[in-house]
């Protein structure tokens, strides 16, 4: 813990030194904690017949809306299925759906950041406009245009959003890569002759990371809640999908009489969006550090 | 941002008003060629999968729609009508975009905006409320930002009408009835941006504790209420209002699902109908009028800046 490498911290009273003890160990408790959900929520992922004690289809009609209890932890919906077996599988749609967007955003934010960095003055500056004009565009809005041209689907929420978040990392990279392209590593690479997309991926990329895998993890997050409230929408999977946005739309209808149908799926959401949060604040955290 | 004088402040609107134009010309040239690149063969949109195939009548309905013109021309002309206030002609509908949403941006607009001042002072209350408290009470608050920030707003109007509407049935749970049916969907768009902004200004507020102004400040007898309302808030203010515009675009964008989960007239009806027919000429107009409204409130956050921070009245800038 470097205090004094933080020059607005210097000044601080005498007794900051415990809270900052505290602050980390918080932190280190907080990452811990989003860790383990997200190890659950990768488990989930891959095995969730692990954990489902139901398929999430069968129908059982002489158990509908049986609200949560021994049998059913989260209650059974409309059609009589156990609405926690269905959360649990829904963990591959939605999270899967957040996942694959994040890593569009990130490959084609790479691409334009490294360009604008590394390419003519000319290059940047287009570059840098058109982020100017994508952030522009409300990031949910944005989703939907791109829906509207591509089609409805899950694949093409996941591309809509990860579109919609391609500006981000953009700068993110550029911002990086430009500070990366003055060190002396990459100098004398190039004076070796390196050729540009080479010492780029080789030398300048893997510097770069470091941020964007703290913007990638925060970026997760809202994208599995973007994925969710576009599926809600009716523009990603179709209903038999056990997708968490899916869910809500359908357990929407029956609120007056059976919320857990509608709430489940929601705390699953939240859950994952604040494992990510807590994840990627403890790396910026370190990272700062 | 830097420095501004104030009798430059008409040469730096207009400054402002240009880049504003400007980028509102690159959203327009975006979406434009995004969707003659992307969007496939648009009279297959228009006329739907019956009678996408007849060749006399797609024909007639590229001549209506001007797709048979050059490129470049359409370009122009997309331009010159967006120009003189006119949006298009709707696909689906066969009117004027602009007929589509005249009856809708109001309904959305007013839940937007009622939800960025609700917001904003939620998270002025919070903040005004724990500044300079101990440090339980700063975890507290910080774990309810943090939470705030996660919960989806369509997921927390879920909450709210099962609890307000159906359980202890407060609020009207469906439909526009004045005010009482406004509360419930401003309420749940305003939490999570509220999350952001106590955030926000709460980190600023952490810098700034510390400075010798502030010790001073204490030092002449000021009380923590003091403190805060007379000398710090204004320094949290700041990066609050950078975000302004990003959390006015941002709660465009979550109205659409709020207005999906409460069912209230508004944009978001007609945008997804749009969005799911591949109604690509209400969609761009929706989405080239929330730039619109992203750059009138980047100015507007440009010009509020020296009215809350004097230090960027003067040339020598902080």
């Amino acid at each position: 813990m470097s205090m004094s490498t933080s020059p607005s911290l210097t000044t601080a009273p005498a007794g900051a030194d415990r809270a900052g003890t505290r602050t980390t160990a918080g932190r280190r408790a907080a990452l811990a904690a989003g860790i383990l959900v997200a190890a659950a929520v990768g488990a989930l992922l891959l095995l969730p017949g692990v954990l489902a004690p139901y398929p999430p289809d069968t129908n059982d009609v002489a158990h509908t809306f049986a609200a949560p209890g021994a049998h059913h932890y989260f209650g059974t919906d409309q059609l009589g299925r156990d609405v926690f077996s269905r959360v649990v599988y829904g963990t591959r749609y939605s999270v899967l759906t957040g996942l694959v967007a994040t890593a569009i955003g990130v490959l084609g934010g790479s691409v334009l950041g490294l360009a604008a960095a590394a390419g003519a003055r000319l290059v940047d500056t287009v570059i840098m406009r058109l982020t100017d004009v994508w952030l522009a565009f409300p990031e949910v809005l944005l989703a939907l245009l791109v829906i509207a041209l591509i089609g409805t689907g899950p694949t093409q929420v996941a591309v809509a959003i990860g579109v919609a978040a391609v500006p981000y990392y953009a700068r993110l990279v550029r911002g990086q890569a430009l500070a990366v392209m003055r060190a002396e590593y990459v100098e004398a690479a190039k004076i070796l002759g390196v050729p540009p997309w080479r010492y780029l991926i080789r030398h300048v990329l893997p510097n770069v990371g470091g941020p964007v895998v703290v913007l990638a993890s925060l970026g997760t997050g809202s994208a599995v809640a973007a994925a969710a409230g576009l599926s809600l929408l009716g523009l990603g999977p179709l209903p038999p999908t056990p997708d968490w946005g899916v869910m809500l739309a359908e357990g929407q209808s029956y609120l007056a009489n059976a919320w857990w149908i509608a709430v489940f799926p929601g705390v699953a959401l939240v859950l994952v969006v604040l494992a990510a949060t807590l994840i990627g604040r403890s790396l910026q955290a370190r990272s700062v550090r | 941002m830097g420095s501004l004088p104030l009798a430059s402040a008409p040469r730096f609107l207009l400054r402002r008003a240009l880049t504003g134009v400007l980028v509102l010309w690159g959203a327009v040239t975006v979406t434009f060629f995004a969707v003659t690149a992307a969007g496939g063969d648009q009279i297959d949109a228009i006329l739907g999968p019956q009678a996408a195939n007849l060749p006399g009548l797609r024909a007639q309905v590229a001549a209506q729609y001007g797709l048979d013109r050059p490129l470049v021309v359409q370009y122009l002309h997309r331009l010159g009508d967006l120009a003189v206030g006119n949006l298009g002609r709707s696909y689906q509908r066969d009117e004027p975009v602009s007929r589509v949403l005249s009856g809708q941006v109001w309904p959305t607009l007013s839940l937007s905006l009622s939800a960025a001042v609700i917001g904003l002072l939620l998270a002025l209350g919070v903040t005004i409320v724990s500044a300079g408290r101990g440090r339980l009470a700063r975890a507290g608050t910080s774990v309810l930002e943090t939470l705030a920030v996660a919960i989806p707003p369509f997921w927390l109007g879920i909450l709210l009408l099962s609890l307000f509407s159906f359980s202890l049935r407060w609020f009207p749970a469906y439909g526009e009835h004045g005010l009482s049916s406004l509360v419930l969907p401003s309420l749940a768009l305003a939490i999570p941006v509220a999350g952001v902004l106590a955030q926000v200004m709460h980190q600023e507020l952490d810098l700034v504790e510390s400075r010798p102004f502030v010790l001073s400040a204490r030092a002449r007898g000021n009380g923590r209420l003091g403190l805060v309302l007379r000398h710090t808030l204004r320094h949290a203010l700041l990066p609050a209002t950078t975000l302004a515009a990003w959390v006015l675009g941002t709660l465009v964008g979550g109205a659409v699902l709020v207005e999906k989960v409460f069912s209230r007239p508004g944009l978001g009806t007609v945008l997804v109908d749009a969005v799911r027919h591949r109604d690509t000429p209400v969609v761009s107009a929706v989405v080239i009028l929330a730039a619109a409204v992203f750059v009138v409130a980047n100015t507007i956050a440009d010009l509020l800046y020296p009215v809350i921070d004097a230090r960027l009245r003067e040339p020598v800038a902080a």
